[in-house]
């Protein structure tokens, strides 16, 4: 390790420009001649489209064009697709309604598009917009998964009777029904993951060009993939030829999963730039994120864990009813199933496990991945559960867990996932002692006397992350494969680009990508550039979420660089005389052992530039390339444990401490990763407390602002106390496991368990408003 | 279709001769209510008429027996005030809760009352010091002034003036905050005037605003303490029930920040 190697604690590069305002967001990408779109969207969850009338809108002062879904179908653009096929129990492909991107019959969801218009300014647009006349005939709507799968529930879907998307399961229900009949004890518990809304910082947007010469379009968009729109846009959209569609996803304000997916909004700026002629952009603004952006969670389970008389775990049961929105969004289908019942098994050797997931159609926003993607929903269960059982079965809550923990690496759980490695024992002692828990009655007791209630909950997570095993998740029904590609092209006087299919968004590769290379080639971090999100410079990649881009993305950079240093090591066997076998790198230098015979790094590079001296038949230039594709997900785990103070008066909960005890393997940049957990925590905070994305029976938003939707501010959050143990990933050649969503997948849980445990009864959801946690110790 | 005129009034009579002038105008004082809802095109008025620069509607004034606080005077102002800090420190602590800095850089007290938010502070330090709200016509009492929700005794294009405190004996404000707007889930204002009297407004818990809360008045009225409010019972009738609290969660609120203020009162 050296002053800007692995495990150093570099200040991020790409921060001086965004924190003085340098930043270039899709909104200041300036273009010439440049359109502005506005949206008209539906007032209804459910309704037919009777007419779309949009004379009087087109003669508006500025107004270029408008458009509805009938000229998208006319021009035989496709729909949105959803890219992971998912099998019911009967082998039944899941129900696909069309998912159009202007509603051209029906509309499903309040604040859907049914027609667009473009104009010279936006507030233009915006006042065209107003002048569409849309006539709708109003149809039932259903919010709630209970109530769209009920008897005489309005059909959203055709193709969906129902509303049943999928009824899936995964695991032995015979063995886990016999583990049931064995049992001593079971434990039961109805847990609600409550729906969240992502809010990146950064609205949505959109820019697209279309050159009439060259027959070719360039989109700036706010994605986390641009190679995976290009495809998306290309290959089902039909918008044009990848070869012809250039995507260019710029400096992105956060994206935690929603800008994964391929919206309607920028589809059609797309498709309309090449129909009007004139570039066309579209900035969402923030009601239109709390409208459109894909929710997270909104799962309603149950769990039932049986036990021996030893209180060990025999099995597992569960029941998932997952809610969709209105359509399946591009990776909805993997989240509720590949993505989380395969977690279940959570720290603990349980022999059987069975999950039953139902996937519903309701006229809400589209759900998809929002940072964890079905690991907290996992996470959650299982730890509440645990919680749960050790408070029936009276037995300490760490005491319950550690004597069930996986102590054997590698482990296959019973849900298809093999954990690696691991040591859960430590991360627990780590959090106990880092909270004194042995101090804990006393404190408890304590603020009792002063009238207060004192709580502590525990939550020991596990996640897979590091996406994916290309064959593994074929083999489950993914479209795509989940490898990464890095070139490295080394410069002739020595500097470096990195090409990566990673996409940064907050997550600072620009520094821990440069990192690496520094670490290996004694090449100074500000000789660095990593260059992303551009179709045309970089090749295909598979993009960033699921706390890949260190674990694939880090491992291609590995694999190309292993390359670099193989041909340059060939130089100076060369040019030096010397033995391959006898070069080492030390501070810069390739350098033959034990003499002083030495070529700087960037003395390698002009030899293989000027390739006036190489060894026979060694093509010039110095520039590798790698694609890596994981042998398997990698697994982040740790135990939180929260301590609170609940008053009884007003149901507000307090923070005494909170305390993360993470495995994450190898540390590239040990800031950073606490930058992530940090964010991580307080976005699980956000959901256990504050965040509800709301509906009305009649399909109405209800926080359709920061007015009713509680995003954690810094108050509301305690300073967290973190700690790391460190088990390395074996699976990869840096030993590293991601950290980007733990926090996120494993504070719910602790949170919900130290209030439970404050206010002495299970019965609480999520988020435990002040309301509700009234309520609960009322009803107690 | 959302054009307006902006005009900056430079005294009283000029706001209310525009205002007269105006087809459908509005007057601006902090902008942190109109300016929102204008954004998202909720309300196009013809014409702005910008009160916030008028000197006679800014400043504050402390007597031995009143607090005067023009209308147009910013709740920084009304939170920083030195003299009104050590005259009426309830009052100087409910306006260093309003919102957050920027909110309060530019919020003045006239605009809170005259759009009587049912979740807004003022009024409860209003309707509990039993304050007198003076227009450019005629001088209100609290009790008439505030007629439910976004509902004042104001007449169009009456404009107010400044607020005129009584100095209590006694008082104290606890507010608990929305989890999300950080305005008042439920707001209780307590004061025992140096008449004796005893007043008691919650806001944020009715359906029609701030209101006056009977049945706590009559309670500390034979014992100023928290401990009076123990068998007191809020009804929920007419209290909002929404995602952020039930009706009754908003009753016990009311009892709670009720209790806990006249602790802090003294």
């Amino acid at each position: 390790m050296g002053v800007e190697g692995i495990g150093a604690r570099v200040t991020r590069k790409e921060d001086r420009r965004f924190i003085t305002g340098k930043g270039r967001y899709v909104d200041d990408v300036k273009v010439y001649g440049a359109t502005h779109a506005h949206f008209v969207r539906s007032p209804h969850a459910h309704a037919r489209v009777k007419s779309i009338d949009t004379a009087a809108a087109a003669k508006m002062p500025g107004v270029v064009a408008v458009l509805t879904g009938r000229e998208i179908v006319d021009d035989k653009v496709g729909n949105l697709i959803c890219g992971w096929m998912i099998h019911s129990k009967d082998g039944s492909p899941m129900k696909m309604g069309a998912y159009p991107a202007l509603a051209p019959e029906v509309v499903r969801y309040v604040g859907q598009a049914v027609a667009v218009v473009i104009a010279e300014t936006k507030n233009q647009a915006r006042d065209a917009a107003e002048a569409v006349v849309v006539t709708y005939e109003e149809l039932p709507a259903v919010v709630s998964v209970k109530a769209a799968i009920a008897p005489g529930a309005p059909q959203l879907h055709p193709e969906a009777p129902g509303n049943v998307i999928y009824d899936w399961s995964l695991g032995d229900e015979a063995a886990v029904n016999d583990a049931f009949g064995r049992a001593a004890n079971v434990v039961k518990l109805d847990l609600v993951n409550n729906r969240l809304a992502p809010n990146a910082m950064e609205p949505r947007a959109a820019l697209a060009q279309y050159d009439a010469a060259e027959e070719h379009f360039t989109l700036y968009t706010t994605s986390q993939n641009p190679h995976v729109a290009r495809l998306v846009l290309s290959a089902f959209y039909n918008i044009a030829p990848e070869n012809k569609l250039r995507v260019i996803a710029p400096d992105v304000g956060g994206g935690f999963g929603s800008k994964i997916f391929i919206y309607p909004e920028e589809m059609v700026a797309l498709w309309a730039s090449k129909r009007v002629g004139r570039p066309v952009r579209w900035t969402g603004d923030r009601t239109e994120a709390f409208l459109t952006d894909a929710n997270g969670r909104d799962h309603v389970s149950t769990a039932e864990m049986a036990f021996d008389k030893d209180n060990r775990i025999l099995g597992l049961r569960v029941k998932t009813y997952a809610n969709f929105g209105a359509y399946m969004s591009l990776f909805s289908s993997s989240v509720p199933t590949y993505l989380y019942a395969t977690l279940l098994s959570g720290q603990y050797d349980i022999p059987a496990i069975y999950a039953e997931v139902m996937g519903v159609y309701t006229n809400t926003s589209p759900v998809d991945a929002y940072r964890g993607a079905g690991r907290p929903e996992a996470s959650y269960l299982i730890e509440r559960t645990m919680e749960t059982a050790a408070r029936q079965l009276k037995v300490d809550p760490g005491e319950l867990r550690r004597k069930n923990f996986i102590t054997q690496f590698p482990h296959q759980t019973p849900v298809i996932m093999a954990y690696d490695t691991g040591d859960f024992g430590a991360s627990l002692d780590a959090a106990m002692k880092a909270i004194d828990y042995a101090g804990f009655p006393a404190r408890k007791e304590k603020a009792k006397k002063e009238g207060k209630l004192r709580g502590i909950g525990f939550s020991c997570y596990i996640e897979a992350c590091g996406i994916a095993p290309s064959k593994a998740v074929g083999s489950l029904g993914a479209g795509v494969g989940l490898w990464e590609s890095a070139e490295i092209r080394v410069n002739p006087v020595g500097t470096i680009e990195v090409l990566t299919g990673s996409h940064s968004h907050g997550q600072g590769h620009e520094t821990t990508f440069c990192q690496l290379i520094a670490d290996r080639l004694g090449v100074p971090i500000e000789q660095v550039s990593i260059v992303h999100g551009d179709t045309d410079k970089v090749q295909f990649g598979m993009g960033t979420y699921g706390s890949r881009s260190l674990a694939v993305g880090g491992s291609a950079i590995v694999k190309a660089m292993e390359k670099v240093e193989a041909k340059a090591r060939k130089i100076v066997a060369h040019q030096l005389e010397a033995s391959e076998d006898d070069i080492v790198i030390e501070n810069g230098e390739f350098k033959v052992a034990g003499t002083d015979k030495a070529m700087a790094f960037a003395n390698v590079a002009l030899a293989a530039y000027t390739a006036h001296n190489l060894p026979d038949g060694m093509e010039p230039g110095l520039k590798e390339s790698a694609f890596y594709d994981p042998s398997n997900f990698t697994f982040p785990a740790g135990t939180y444990i929260c301590e609170v103070e609940v008053d009884a008066g007003t149901g507000k909960t307090s923070f005494v401490n909170f305390v993360a005890a993470d495995d994450f393997g190898r540390l590239v940049n040990p800031m950073i990763v606490e930058g992530q957990v940090h964010g991580g925590l307080t976005q699980g905070i956000g959901q256990a407390l504050l965040e509800h994305a709301v509906y009305d029976d009649s399909g109405q938003l209800l926080t359709a602002s920061f007015m009713d939707y509680a995003m954690p501010r810094a108050d509301d959050v305690p300073s967290y106390e973190l700690h790391h143990t460190t088990t390395l990933c074996p699976g990869n050649p840096l030993g590293v496991k991601g950290c980007g969503e733990a926090g996120a997948i494993g504070a719910s849980a602790a949170v919900i368990n130290a209030i439970t445990d404050a206010i002495g009864t299970n019965k609480l959801d999520m988020p435990a408003t002040p309301d509700r946690v009234w309520h609960a110790i009322h009803a107690a | 279709m959302y054009q307006t005129h902006y005009h900056r009034a430079s005294s009283i009579d000029e706001a209310a001769s525009l205002f007269a002038k105006g087809d459908d105008a509005k007057f601006l004082a902090g902008g942190q209510t109109l300016l929102p809802v204008m954004k998202q095109r909720l309300a196009a008025p013809s014409d702005v008429i910008d009160l916030a620069k008028i000197p006679a509607l800014v400043g504050i004034e402390v007597t031995a027996d009143r607090v005067v606080i023009k209308a147009a005077t910013t709740h920084y102002d009304v939170a920083s005030n030195a003299q009104l800090q050590k005259a009426i420190p309830a009052l100087a602590e409910l306006a260093g809760l309003i919102g957050d800095p920027a909110v309060r850089y530019r919020g003045t007290i006239g605009g809170s009352l005259a759009n009587n938010d049912p979740a807004a502070d003022y009024p409860a330090a209003v309707l509990a010091l039993n304050a007198t709200v003076k227009t450019n016509t005629r001088e209100i009492a609290a009790d008439e002034f505030f007629q439910g929700l976004f509902a004042t005794a104001l007449e169009d294009g009456e404009i107010i003036t400044q607020v005129s405190f009584p100095i209590p004996a006694k008082a104290a404000y606890e507010k608990f905050r929305h989890p999300a707007s950080r305005f008042a889930l439920t707001g209780v204002f307590v004061a025992q005037g140096k008449n004796g009297d005893i007043r008691v407004a919650a806001t944020g818990a009715s359906a029609s605003g701030v209101m006056r809360v009977a049945g706590i008045e009559q309670a500390l009225k034979s014992n100023w303490s928290a401990a009076a409010l123990d068998g007191v019972t809020i009804s929920s009738d007419g209290l909002m029930s929404d995602i952020h609290g039930s009706a009754d969660y908003r009753a016990n609120l009311i009892k709670v920040m009720a209790s806990r203020a006249v602790a802090k009162a003294g």
